[in-house]
C-alpha cells in the first residue's frame, strides 16, 4: 500500500470540472477528517452534487487530486471500484429497488462478495438475517420488511436508502439531501439517525434545509460557484458577510 | 428463504408446469406412434411437427425473457443466435448426407460441388461428428454474444441504442449468410437433410423423438432460468433492470452480470435453433431477418415478461394464432393482427397474460410475498426498457 500523504479520510485538492465551458467545480479543496460529520451547503449550482459525482467516480475531474485515506487516488477509478474501497452514496432522489422487498433491498446492499459467480450460489445465513434485522431496527422499517420498496412512503424510502448505505459498511457516507420532502418529525428523526451512524462512520451531508443543518450541529462548508466560500460552525458561516450576500442576493 | 438454491428455485406453479411438460413429452409421441389413426386419441404427425416447432420458439422466448424481463436488456437480435444454432445443426446434417446427395460427393455438400469448390472450408471440419456439432450449437452463439456484450456493456450501451445495434447485428449476419462465398449455401441455406444420429429425419419415430427432446429441453431451460432468477444473482438482475446506477454505486460490476445472462441466453437460443432445424428440414438466411427477432419479443410481451411461464405461453399462443390465420383467407392481414396485438397488449395488458393473472391473484391473497422469488414485472410498466 502506498504511504499516507494526509491524515484526512477524504481529501480534495484543486479539483476543477467543466461541462461545455461551464465550470461546475473551480479549484475546489476540501478535507474531511476520519470520524467527522461534515455538512456541505450552497445555493443551486454551487457544485455540491458535482463534488459527489467526482468522489464516487461518476464524473472525472479535469484537474486536481481526490484521495481516500490519503492513499487511494479516486480520479482513475470507476463507480464500482470506489464503492468497493468503502464510499457509499445516497442520491438526491431516493433510489431504491422498487420491485424488491425492503428486506431484499438491504440484502443486496449488505457487504458481501459482489462477483456474479458468488451471488449465483449464495445462501442466506443466520448472520445475514441478524444483520438485516439490526438495520431494519435502526431505520425503523421492521414493520414493513416484506413490503415492496416501491410502495413505501417518501420518508421511508429515504431511510431505506440510508439503511442500504449502512449495509455496505462504508468508511465514508455521502448523503445528498436526505430530508428533501420530509415532514418536520421525519427530519428530526433523520438528524438522530445520522448522529447515531456518525458514532462509527464518517459522513458528508449535502443539504439545503438550514434548520436541519443547524440541528446536525457540525462543521459546515459553504460552496459557491464551484469552490469553498466559507468553512466553520453554522454560527460562524451564517454571520459571514460573503455567505449572507450569496444566499440573500446582492 | 433458506435452503438450497436448487430446491428454492421452484414454486408450486413451477412444479405444476414441469409436470405438465413431462406429461406432454411422453403423451404426444405415444399418441402418435402407438394409438391407431382411427382412434380419437391419435395425435397426427402434422400436430407433432407443428408443436415441436412451437416448443423451439418457446425456448427462444424463455431466453429472451431471462434478459429482457429480469435484466431489462431488450435484444432485438436474438433470432441471430437461434439461427446460428440452427446452422450448426444444419451443417452436421449436411455432412451426414454423404454420397446420397445429387452430386454424390462423399465430402462436399451439394451446394459446394455446384459452386465448383474443391475442398471443404476449414470451418466445416468436425461437423461430421454429432458431439462436435452439439457443442458448436451453444458455443458459437455464446461466443458471439460474449464478444458483442463485452463491448456493448462495457461501453454502457443501454436501452434503445442496444436494441438498435442488436438489430444491426442480425441484419449484418443475414447479409453475410446470403452470400454464396460465405460457405453456408447462400440464399438456399442448408436443406435436403437425410438423417440425424443415423435416424431418418422424416420418420414418425424421429419426429416424435425430436418433439420429446424439445419439450425436455424446454423443461430444463425453464428450471435453469428459474434457479437463476430465484438466486441472489436474480435479485441483482432485477435491481439492474430497475436502477442500474444504484447497483453500480453498491459496488456490483453491472457489466459482468449483464454479460453472464446475455451469453447464457444466447446459448439457450442457439440450442432452440438446433432443435428447430431438424424438425422443419431447412435453415436459410431468412431466419436472421430482423422481423423474426422482433416477433419473438412480441411473444414474450404478450405472455408476460418477467414471468418465464408467460414467455412459453406467449410463444405457443401467438404462433398457433399465426398458423391458424395464415392458412385461411385472412392470411394477408396477419401482420396487421400481430402489430395490433402488440399495441393492444402494451396498452391494455402491460404485464402480459401471465403477469396480469399473477397480479390479480396476488391482489386477492395476503399482501406479502409467498416465496423467495421476486414478483418481477410489478413495477416498470414501460414496454421497452
Amino acid at each position: 500500500m502506498p504511504p499516507r500523504t494526509t491524515s484526512a479520510l477524504l481529501y480534495l485538492d484543486g479539483v476543477s470540472v467543466s461541462f461545455d465551458g461551464f465550470r461546475a467545480l473551480n479549484n475546489l479543496s476540501l478535507a474531511v477528517e476520519p470520524g467527522e460529520m461534515r455538512a456541505v451547503i450552497g445555493p443551486n449550482g454551487a457544485g455540491k452534487t458535482t463534488m459527489m459525482d467526482v468522489v464516487t467516480g461518476k464524473t472525472r475531474p479535469d484537474e486536481g487530486d481526490v484521495y481516500l485515506d490519503g492513499m487511494y487516488d479516486l480520479t482513475g477509478l470507476d463507480e464500482t471500484e470506489i464503492a468497493e474501497l468503502g464510499i457509499g452514496r445516497k442520491f438526491q432522489k431516493p433510489t431504491v429497488f422498487e420491485s424488491h422487498t425492503v428486506e431484499d433491498n438491504l440484502l443486496l446492499a449488505l457487504k458481501s462478495d459482489r462477483r456474479a459467480r458468488k451471488t449465483l450460489l449464495w445462501r442466506e445465513s443466520a448472520e445475514v438475517t441478524a444483520r438485516i434485522g439490526r438495520l431494519l431496527d435502526l431505520t425503523r422499517l421492521s414493520a414493513v420488511r416484506d413490503r415492496l420498496a416501491g410502495g413505501l412512503a417518501h420518508g421511508q424510502k429515504q431511510w431505506l436508502e440510508i439503511g442500504m448505505l449502512l449495509a455496505q459498511e462504508p468508511k465514508l457516507l455521502l448523503v445528498d439531501e436526505p430530508v428533501a420532502g420530509m415532514t418536520d418529525a421525519e427530519t428530526r428523526q433523520t438528524v438522530e439517525l445520522l448522529k447515531e451512524i456518525n458514532r462509527d462512520r464518517t459522513i458528508v451531508v449535502v443539504e439545503h434545509d438550514m434548520a436541519f443543518v443547524r440541528d446536525l450541529d457540525v462543521k459546515v462548508t459553504v460552496l459557491h460557484e464551484g469552490s469553498v466560500l466559507a468553512e466553520g460552525s453554522i454560527d460562524q458561516v451564517s454571520s459571514n458577510e460573503r455567505v449572507i450576500e450569496v444566499y440573500l442576493g446582492r | 428463504m433458506t435452503g438450497s438454491p436448487l430446491i428454492r428455485a421452484l414454486d408450486r406453479v413451477g412444479v405444476v408446469f414441469l409436470v405438465l411438460l413431462a406429461i406432454i413429452a411422453v403423451a404426444v409421441p405415444l399418441g402418435n406412434l402407438l394409438v391407431p389413426p382411427s382412434s380419437p386419441w391419435h395425435v397426427s404427425l402434422y400436430f407433432v411437427s407443428l408443436f415441436g416447432k412451437y416448443v423451439c420458439y418457446a425456448i427462444l422466448a424463455l431466453a429472451i425473457d431471462l434478459i429482457w424481463g429480469y435484466c431489462g436488456i431488450l435484444s432485438l437480435g436474438h433470432g441471430a443466435f437461434f439461427a446460428l444454432g440452427g446452422y450448426a445443426m444444419g451443417m452436421y446434417m449436411m455432412r451426414q448426407i454423404g454420397t446420397r446427395g445429387v452430386y454424390a460427393n462423399p465430402l462436399l455438400p451439394d451446394f459446394m460441388v455446384f459452386l465448383n469448390w474443391k475442398e471443404l472450408p476449414f470451418y466445416w471440419h468436425g461437423f461430421q461428428y454429432f458431439a462436435y456439432a452439439a457443442l458448436m450449437v451453444a458455443l458459437v452463439p455464446g461466443l458471439l454474444a460474449f464478444v458483442f456484450g463485452w463491448f456493448a456493456f462495457r461501453s454502457r450501451v443501454t436501452g434503445v441504442y442496444l436494441s438498435i445495434i442488436t438489430q444491426a447485428l442480425t441484419f449484418a449476419l443475414m447479409l453475410g449468410f446470403f452470400r454464396n462465398n460465405f460457405g453456408f449455401g447462400g440464399n438456399n441455406g442448408l436443406t435436403d437433410f437425410k438423417d440425424i444420429l443415423g435416424f431418418n429425419v422424416q420418420s414418425a419415430e424421429t419426429r416424435s423423438a425430436l418433439f420429446a427432446a424439445s419439450v425436455i429441453t424446454l423443461g430444463l431451460g425453464f428450471y435453469l432460468c428459474r434457479a437463476i432468477v430465484a438466486s441472489k444473482l436474480g435479485k441483482v438482475l432485477i435491481a439492474i433492470r430497475d436502477a442500474e446506477n444504484r447497483v453500480r454505486f453498491l459496488g456490483y460490476r453491472v457489466e459482468s452480470y449483464k454479460l453472464f445472462v446475455f451469453t447464457l441466453s444466447a446459448c439457450m437460443a442457439g440450442i432452440a435453433g438446433a432443435l428447430y432445424v431438424p424438425q422443419v428440414g431447412i435453415i436459410n438466411p431468412s431466419e436472421f431477418a430482423p422481423g423474426n427477432s422482433i416477433e419473438a419479443v412480441i411473444w414474450v410481451a404478450v405472455g408476460g415478461r418477467g414471468t418465464l411461464i408467460g414467455a412459453v405461453l406467449g410463444a405457443i399462443l401467438v404462433n398457433y394464432a399465426k398458423t391458424t390465420f395464415t392458412s385461411g383467407t385472412l392470411a394477408p392481414y396477419w401482420l396487421f393482427v400481430l402489430g395490433g396485438l402488440f399495441v393492444a397488449v402494451t396498452l391494455l395488458l402491460p404485464r402480459g397474460i401471465v403477469g396480469t393473472a399473477e397480479h390479480w391473484w396476488r391482489g386477492r391473497g395476503p399482501k406479502t410475498r409467498g416465496n423467495g422469488v421476486a414478483p418481477a414485472g410489478v413495477a416498470d410498466p414501460h414496454p421497452a426498457e
